[in-house]
């Protein structure tokens, strides 16, 4: 999931006869499955909440173009290439939608990117790992957008509707960013010795981190209760490890790779497997900014902005002189 | 070596390297809209290159795919301009070189939609349309910059300066170029400078820029003769998996 630990305000989810008469007629709407749409009143901590969760998952989209452009130069086949390039266009431009559907909430996208680069709002933790093989594009694609997809299928149904509708899109291009992942991991695998090396190498490095993108257990994850009361979130974390586990082990399988963790286990009568957790330790530290990238991605990010202002102000001034002149 | 296959490398090279260079701005650019912009001409460039060295191993006929051709070859086999391979700079630098070459590749595959090999004239058709998108942009982006702040000026001044000694070696002419005019399939570098010159003049004076009144043209790069010290580096980062792991199917 490209948010995660998205606090909400107030103290927990309030019982109906605690709720004004407006919250209340706010709350049916949610439990009718009705959309929210821009002009509607909604509580302050939904509004605040939602900005949270979806600039995080727009920061994420183009933090994330980061990863997967360390590689666009280093390419095997002009094809991979292209569609690498592709791809990264398609995250940018997912950025740019989630930043648009943030932006009905009355925040500008001048704001969150100005949070995201002093380090106040974050990003996806699974960012901050580095790509350090060419089967990464491959595990990136097939587990990273793999498990991006299990939670924003579920995210189609989220109560707010620019967010739903930017989901259904988003949906429709992360199938193919997790197929020609999953593509790239197919040729590794039937490659040379090297080639399932680099394979294996990518998915033992990625698979927790994968996990991680769920969030932390649900017993732990204290913000959840309230995001599921409002429909913000429609699944809880260990429902979507679950459904990501179960989805990904087979497949493991059938590319003839070495199981990340050994105590992966069938269950013959809920027939769900179950794993051992990831480093939860280690989750807080990268999301709190100890992760193995984490000051890198920041300062490419924030060197791209800066170096860029120059360009942004002599764009706009030039927009200026051209509407004085036509008036 | 035949002139249509040198022609080929040559266009094919082009778009190769401009790629590379350009998606090297991958999620470092100014504002959201420019990373998407710059990595659809990217992929745009990369698309083209697929198709121009296809040919050329087509046409060769021993065997090589576009991307043999592409990543097996050295620094000498080369036959993109020398504008394409110089460092991206800043962003400036990078849509000023870009805007000198779609002004000159607007105009190119203007004619060889026309070429007497339908293969060629096939290829030009679907990238001209490609790049008549490409020179709409950076000419707007060329003209926003120049004509935008003191310092976006300066800046786009300084990059006009610096790229222009490598104009000139689009509209050099040699006996490949020669003999595809023979053969009615490809236009003479030469007589593309006059309508290379009035869009280039009329863009630059919208932008507020001044044209170097020296022309010495840097040469070496459409030959293979001499390339610059940075298309070494540029193999290096392009070519390394390939050579690492030779043989692998990926």
């Amino acid at each position: 999931m490209y948010a995660q630990e998205v606090k909400t305000d107030g103290k927990g989810v309030k019982a109906r006869d605690q709720m004004t008469k407006q919250e209340l007629a706010f709350q049916d709407r949610i439990d009718a499955f009705e959309k929210i749409e821009p002009k509607d009143w909604m509580p302050d901590a939904y509004r605040q909440t939602l900005i949270r969760q979806i600039g995080q998952h727009g920061h994420s989209e183009i933090v994330g173009q980061l990863p997967e452009g360390n590689w666009i130069t280093r390419a095997p086949t002009l094809e991979r290439k292209a569609i690498l390039l592709a791809k990264v266009q398609d995250e940018a431009g997912h950025g740019l939608y989630l930043y648009c559907a943030a932006e009905t909430l009355g925040v500008s996208r001048d704001d969150l990117t100005r949070d995201l680069l002093s380090g106040k709002m974050k990003y996806s933790s699974i960012f901050n790992y580095p790509t350090l093989n060419w089967a990464d594009m491959g595990a990136v694609g097939w587990l990273v957008d793999g498990a991006a997809i299990v939670n924003q299928v579920a995210l189609q149904r989220t109560s707010y509707g620019p967010y739903s509708r930017a989901m259904v899109r988003i949906c429709k291009e992360e199938s193919f960013h997790a197929r020609q992942g999953f593509d790239i991991m197919m040729k590794m695998c039937a490659g040379s010795a090297d080639q399932k090396k680099m394979a294996q190498d990518a998915l033992n490095r990625m698979w927790y981190p994968a996990l991680m993108m769920f969030g932390p257990p649900d017993k732990d994850s204290v913000h959840s209760a309230q995001s599921m009361a409002w429909k913000i979130k429609v699944m809880t974390n260990d429902e979507g490890r679950q459904k990501f586990v179960n989805q990904t082990v087979p497949q493991i399988e059938y590319l003839g790779l070495e199981l990340p963790d050994k105590t992966i286990k069938q269950d013959a009568k809920t027939t769900h497997y179950s794993y051992s957790q990831p480093d939860w330790a280690e989750f807080f530290a990268v999301i709190s900014g100890n992760g193995p990238c984490n000051i890198d991605r920041m300062a490419a990010r924030n060197k791209a902005w800066d170096d860029g202002a120059w360009v942004r102000e002599g764009l706009m001034a030039h927009a200026q002189k051209s509407r004085i002149a036509a008036e | 070596m035949d002139p249509l296959f040198q022609l080929l490398l040559r266009m094919g090279d082009n778009t190769l390297v401009l790629g590379h260079r350009v998606s090297e701005w991958c999620g470092h650019a100014p504002v959201l809209e420019e990373d998407i912009a710059l990595a659809n001409t990217a992929l745009d460039l990369i698309g083209q290159t697929q198709m121009w060295l296809g040919l050329a191993g087509e046409m060769e006929n021993k065997g090589r795919s576009a991307d043999d051709i592409a990543f097996l070859r050295d620094i000498w086999d080369f036959r993109n301009l020398l504008l394409l391979e110089l460092p991206n700079g800043d962003f400036g630098q990078t849509l000023m070189r870009q805007f000198l070459f779609d002004a000159w590749h607007s105009i190119q595959l203007g004619h060889l939609i026309n070429s007497s090999d339908p293969r060629v004239a096939a290829i030009a058709e679907k990238a001209a349309k490609e790049v008549a998108y490409h020179v709409e942009r950076s000419a707007d982006t060329v003209v926003g910059l120049g004509d935008g702040t003191d310092e976006s000026h300066a800046r786009m001044q300084a990059a006009l300066d610096y790229l222009w000694p490598y104009v000139g070696e689009m509209f050099q002419s040699d006996a490949a170029d020669l003999a595809l005019v023979k053969q009615g399939i490809a236009p003479n570098p030469a007589s593309l400078r006059g309508d290379f010159d009035a869009l280039t003049r009329r863009v630059l004076a919208q932008a507020t820029l001044t044209i170097p009144q020296d022309n010495y043209a840097q040469k070496g790069g459409k030959t293979g003769a001499r390339h610059t010290e940075h298309l070494g580096h540029i193999l290096c980062q392009m070519q390394w998996l390939q050579r690492a792991y030779p043989g692998e199917t990926w």
